[in-house]
């Protein structure tokens, strides 16, 4: 009976924690949609998710950064010397192709110094993220000082202000795309597989022929690139640049990764989840900012989410043992 | 003697660095030098080499505390707006309040690791969150400023006995502490125990979950007395102060070579490495570098302190463990 029992939990084990989150950001909905007014209203909807795109987009690979047993905490400074070296691009005239390419480029050399670091001198990541952190944002700080660069050409604010079809902005639109792709990415190609088998057992996956070190890095210039391109789109967005710009962004991104049911000790996750876990975030603070909630509440909200999810399955499984043991 | 030089490079490489910084600076400007900038820069210094003792036991024991800056916020806003309630009570009674307000945020942090088994950066990543917004919940947004602060409450961390303010003298008795504990007592040996193989410390009897709630509460415990100490310092409270100081703390611990890896860690290391970020903090404006180049400083020189132990912890690695310390530098 109790094996039973098991074997049947374990064929919800694979999506259990996909369809509880699914089943919270369906509740989330229906309390906000009844809590305001102004919820369902198609262009709030959309304006909402401008909040967690960008954030949404560097989630995807930290996902699989995390799987394979690292973590960036670097991401937010990587948007901010992103943005400064478009800013001066963007000043010395350059077009709008080149201001995209020069995000892109800064945010790849970035993951890739965080990458070389940790591979080459076999540093823990989170050591070596900490300092680049401080790196690349006191790199903005010397560039910029307490100024702004602002000289962005007209056409540059669609990847953050523009729309695709109707209310579908070009935001969304990128996010979805490039959450399949993660999708097929770690799902169902050897790579995947690969990460999955680093963030299990780094050795015994070395032992089998993988380039470990290899992958590692990069899935770090893989952050790097993601975090330039939601530079590109921040930026865009904002229309001008400030060495404070995405400060404390980490904390929003990382919880979305765990909340996604990410292990944050590497070797489980998936893509699915985090993309639930990305809505239903979005909608919690889209809905708390509906009720007037300050950003700074906000935050105590998302940081007990993150505690609460982690804490879930742990006193669960507490509770099933203490069940099984009497 | 060799042998101990050795174990002690470190140690020697960053005095002789910081003695190189101190005397170039000074040749810069004479002022650098003088007794009072000594004094200005370990008072300076002595609220992140509390916090860094603190963290020093944490990161030891294989755990990281992200939430110190916010325990300190939190609590100096309690100890404040107590103060604006009761500005006649005696000092002491606010100095234990903040200890236990801090004790009590770092076992929320410990119990949870303890209890459940969290990770603590995952833990500690919430709980900087959520302490840094109850302090605006507590405090509605608003400031608490000096002229509503008590003379008392104000004035203890600058009173100078015997040349020295009584905030080096805080900073003084908490190395005291902590150097106690960690030589003298029971729990503070096995820190080290826990953070070098846990798993052969549960079969020495100790319970390594404890040992790190420990190290979680002690932590907080310093925290919350430097929110007093903070606060008393600038005369001012509100949401935002300290914020990413817990940064700073945790480059100090790097920088003075306490190994992220848990196990290692010396307190005179973490000292020097206080010390080091102090004098750079100090130096900049003497040589006129805009105080901006201070956060790309501490971070480059986080990274460069971590690539030379790297190596040299290759080194001794390498005789036991060839083939992986070969793969991983590969």
């Amino acid at each position: 009976m109790l094996n039973q029992l098991k074997n049947k939990s374990g064929l919800f084990k694979d999506k259990s924690w996909e369809i509880a989150l699914l089943g919270v950001a369906v509740l989330v909905f229906i309390f906000n949609s009844l809590a305001s007014p102004y919820f369902l209203d198609l262009w709030n909807l959309s304006d909402a998710t401008f909040n967690f795109t960008e954030k949404a987009i560097i989630a995807l690979p930290m996902a699989l950064l995390i799987i394979g047993r690292d973590i960036d905490l670097s991401v937010a400074s990587i948007i901010a010397i992103c943005s400064v070296a478009m800013g001066l691009v963007a000043q010395a005239g350059g077009g709008i192709t080149l201001i995209v390419l020069t995000g892109m480029s800064v945010g790849m050399l970035a993951g890739a110094i965080n990458g070389f670091l940790v591979t080459y001198y076999a540093i823990p990541s989170i050591v070596v993220t900490i300092g680049t952190m401080s790196l690349f944002r006191g790199l903005s700080y010397i560039i910029l000082g307490d100024g702004v660069l602002k000289d962005y050409p007209d056409g540059f604010s669609f990847f953050g202000q523009g729309y695709v079809v109707g209310a579908l902005s070009f935001e969304l639109v990128f996010f979805l795309v490039v959450a399949l792709l993660f999708y097929l990415l770690l799902h169902r190609t050897v790579f995947g597989r690969v990460v999955f088998a680093i963030g299990n057992n780094p050795t015994a996956a070395f032992y089998s022929g993988v380039a470990v070190n290899r992958y590692r890095f990069l899935l770090f210039v893989l952050v790097g690139l993601a975090s330039g391109i939601a530079s590109v789109m921040l930026t865009s967005r904002l229309g001008s640049t400030r060495p404070t710009i995405a400060l404390g962004w980490e904390l929003s991104i990382i919880t979305m990764v765990v909340l996604g049911g990410v292990n944050i000790l590497g070797g489980s996750g998936s893509i699915l989840g985090v993309v639930i876990a990305v809505f239903l975030m979005g909608l919690v603070t889209f809905g708390l900012g509906l009720l007037n909630v300050p950003g700074i509440v906000m935050s105590v909200v998302i940081g007990m989410m993150l505690i609460g999810v982690i804490s879930i399955p742990v006193l669960l499984k507490k509770y099933h043992a203490r069940v099984g043991a009497t | 003697m060799f042998n101990l030089l050795r174990a002690k490079l470190r140690e020697i490489y960053l005095t002789a660095i910081i003695l190189v910084i101190a005397i170039a600076v000074t040749f810069k400007s004479a002022d650098f030098m003088t007794s009072g900038n000594i004094i200005e820069i370990f008072n300076d210094t002595s609220i992140l080499a509390m916090l860094a003792l603190g963290q020093m036991l944490v990161i030891i024991t294989r755990g990281i505390d992200l939430s110190v800056a916010s325990n300190l916020a939190l609590t100096g806003m309690i100890v404040a707006l107590m103060n604006t309630q009761f500005p006649e009570l005696s000092m002491v009674y606010f100095i234990v309040l903040a200890i236990v307000v801090g004790m009590a945020l770092g076992a929320i942090n410990g119990l949870l690791i303890w209890k459940l088994s969290l990770p603590s950066i995952v833990v500690t990543l919430g709980t900087m969150a959520i302490f840094r917004g109850v302090i605006f919940i507590i405090s509605n947004g608003t400031w608490v400023n000096s002229h509503e602060l008590s003379e008392a409450f104000i004035s203890l961390p600058r009173t100078v006995i015997l040349g020295f303010p009584v905030l080096n003298y805080f900073g003084l008795a908490t190395l005291a502490a902590v150097i106690l504990f960690v030589t003298y007592i029971k729990s503070g040996r096995e820190i080290y125990a826990c953070g070098s193989n846990p798993a052969a410390a549960v079969y020495t009897g100790i319970d390594v979950g404890k040992i790190q709630c420990l190290t979680f509460v002690i932590s907080g415990a310093i925290a919350g007395l430097c929110g007093y100490l903070w606060v008393a310092r600038y005369a001012v409270a509100y949401v935002d102060i300290a914020n990413g100081f817990e940064l700073q703390v945790v480059a100090a611990c790097v920088i003075g070579g306490v190994s992220i890896a848990g196990g290692r860690g010396s307190i005179i290391g973490c000292m020097l490495g206080c010390l080091f970020l102090g004098v750079i903090k100090n130096a900049l404006p003497v040589i006129g570098i805009s105080p901006f180049w201070q956060m790309a400083i501490s971070g480059f020189v986080i990274i460069a302190a971590v690539v030379l132990n790297s190596k040299s912890a290759g080194k001794k690695k390498k005789i036991i463990l060839k083939p992986q310390s070969a793969a991983l530098a590969s």
